[in-house]
């Protein structure tokens, strides 16, 4: 298979406008990722599964990675004159990274039995600009699986034909595989459809007649006696 | 073979939304959870026309416990008996296919004993799962116990072997990250080769119950066709992808373990039906057979794990990997993050059953119900794989 630089600018010959970075992966596993821009995403996901040479047909994993905001410490020696006598003092600035979410999609190709291709594409951030494009229409394999990052992540895949909830119940309200989550202390209080059923049944059948307490006391004490 | 833009955009995928309860003339009809061909709590909204199927929604999650979440929070060792959870039929191959993706994040290299105990234990895994699985499709189809007796009789054998290996017959927790946990005991081996060499006779038996039974036959030939184009773009893997007729055994194309060393055949499948999905299940165990006779001969004594590996206190450098086995119902692949503490960052495992149920809707619509139930049988879900 050709290698990941190659692929990058076969990719940039063809879609000119695309933004590609290379994304290294320093453990021994070797498996460098082409990180995509989400506009282009679609067009390069069709691009890397109907070229000839790559033929990467077959979209293996779909998976979604939560990371969260970060602060950078950076300590720099400053020069400074402080009683007219020239110092180094250490100077500390925080460097805030915003968070975000990825999703990561392996490829393989099927015609030439060659991969793994890794492409991620990256969130705005990890609130209301949690979308991306949905690469369903190119790999149907993604349907479930973005299915389930959606549900566990809270990813909105923009083009995606059927986006609901797969392994929690729809009426949940979080999404579970964050790393910010924090488990309800009793899931008792979760709105249920039980509760709607419920509702509807008391429209359904008449109520009972309403009885006086006293008759009610002794109806049952005579009951009790016997 | 070849698909192009043009074949797959226009692919027809059914309507996605189910609507109203009675739409038209079509009766909605939810089949499962308590369903006992449905192979565990899985549900399905049918809307049906008469007894025909017109829409069909897989629902699941009511055994999800969020597994992914639990490994993120578990050290990298602690999550291998979880794997066990996952498909627990083949817990063998569960462990192999986490024990690759954490070798390939920390570069570990495995001793040539474990090798050939794992390609053993993977194909009797792989025998011992295609027997029970055909046990159930012919239940599904109304052949009420025989045959899944029949088939359950070897399953036992196989599982007390690996009782007497690892300690358990379902949970065995075998594997570690550079080998496996213990060395055989005194005898094993040669138990092992007696039910291998006695096998081939319940396969054999198995096909002349299944083959040329017209029963069978008029249940599941031509019924949920699948084709290659849409397999490949689905993603659906193992023995439902070859009985498509496209030829992809991660076996054969990774290369991984010690497969390369060994001598067998992909068998294919012609038509993508469920007859060619359950015969192909049939010609994948004779081929685990010659493959468990050849790792007989060649497995010698020596060393079981890589001493160098620390299980305690593991911490693999920072990075991450994506490492994939043939389970036996598909590609069984583990995702791991490493920051090089002692829990992965992220754990995500690819659940074959789970993506291989994305056709299921397309398998089914134009059958009657009752077909459902084979589709489903042949698809080969187990739902603590779907639901994770």
């Amino acid at each position: 298979m050709e290698s990941l630089e190659q692929i990058k600018a076969r990719i940039e010959a063809a879609i000119p406008e695309a933004k590609i970075e290379l994304m290294p992966n320093p453990g021994p596993a070797n498996q460098p990722s082409l990180l995509i821009d989400n506009e282009h995403a679609r067009d390069i996901a069709r691009f890397l599964r109907v070229e000839p040479a790559l033929r990467l047909d077959f979209c293996s994993n779909v998976t979604g990675i939560d990371w969260l905001d970060r602060v950078v410490k950076k300590t720099v020696k400053v020069k400074t004159v402080v009683d007219g006598q020239e110092k180094e003092l250490d100077q500390t600035t925080e460097e805030k990274t915003p968070g975000y979410l990825e999703a990561v999609y392996h490829l393989y190709s099927m015609t030439h039995k060659h991969g793994p291709v890794i492409i991620r594409l990256r969130t705005a951030d990890r609130g209301d600009g949690a979308r991306l494009p949905s690469l369903t229409p190119v790999w149907r394999s993604a349907e479930f699986q973005e299915r389930e990052i959606f549900d566990l992540y809270g990813i909105r895949f923009d083009g995606h034909p059927d986006l609901r909830r797969i392994l929690m119940w729809d009426e949940f309200q979080d999404h579970p595989m964050r790393k910010d989550y924090c488990e309800p202390d009793d899931y008792e209080w979760e709105p249920t459809p039980h509760d709607d059923v419920a509702e509807k049944a008391k429209q359904h059948y008449p109520l009972r007649p309403q009885l006086d307490g006293a008759e009610k006391i002794t109806g049952q004490e005579e009951t009790l006696k016997h | 073979m070849s698909p192009t833009v043009e074949t797959l955009e226009a692919m027809e995928r059914p309507p996605v939304t189910m609507g109203s309860r009675i739409e038209g003339e079509l009766l909605e009809v939810s089949m499962g959870p308590q369903h006992p061909s449905t192979h565990g709590v899985f549900r399905m909204n049918v809307a049906l026309e008469g007894e025909i199927v017109r829409k069909l929604k897989p629902v699941f999650g009511y055994l999800h416990r969020n597994h992914e979440k639990i490994g993120e929070n578990t050290s990298y060792l602690g999550s291998m008996p979880y794997t066990d959870r996952l498909d627990y039929f083949c817990s063998m191959t569960n462990n192999w296919a986490y024990a690759l993706s954490v070798e390939k994040l920390a570069g570990i290299e495995v001793p040539e004993r474990a090798q050939y105990l794992r390609v053993i234990l993977a194909e009797l895994t792989r025998l011992q799962n295609h027997a029970s699985l055909l046990g159930f499709l012919l239940n599904d189809m109304g052949a009420w116990g025989t045959p899944l007796m029949y088939a359950f009789r070897e399953r036992e054998k196989i599982l007390d072997l690996f009782e007497s290996l690892s300690g358990s017959r379902m949970m065995c927790d075998y594997m570690r990250f550079g080998g496996c946990r213990c060395d055989t005991p005194p005898g094993w081996m040669e138990q092992a080769k007696k039910i291998v060499d006695r096998f081939p006779r319940f396969i054999h038996e198995l096909e002349q119950l299944v083959v040329g039974n017209e029963i069978v036959i008029g249940r599941t030939q031509n019924v949920g066709v699948l084709s290659p184009e849409l397999a490949i773009n689905a993603g659906i893997t193992g023995p439902m992808l070859r009985a498509c007729g496209v030829n992809y055994d991660i076996r054969k194309v990774d290369g991984y373990g010690f497969y390369p060393r060994f001598k067998f055949r992909i068998p294919l499948g012609e038509h993508g039906d469920t007859y060619d999905r359950l015969m192909l299940r049939v010609l994948e165990m004779r081929e685990s057979l010659s493959i468990l006779q050849q790792a007989f001969a060649q497995i010698q004594p020596g060393p079981i794990v890589n001493p160098k590996v620390k299980i305690r206190a593991f911490r693999p450098p920072a990075g991450e990997a994506y490492g994939r086995i043939e389970g036996p119902k598909g590609e069984l692949g583990f995702y791991l993050i490493s920051d090089g503490g002692p829990n992965p960052y992220r754990y995500r495992v690819r659940p074959p059953s789970f993506i291989n149920l994305t056709v299921l809707e397309d398998l089914c619509l134009g059958h009657t119900v009752a077909d459902v139930m084979v589709i489903l049988g042949s698809v080969d879900i187990v739902m603590g794989e779907v639901d994770r």
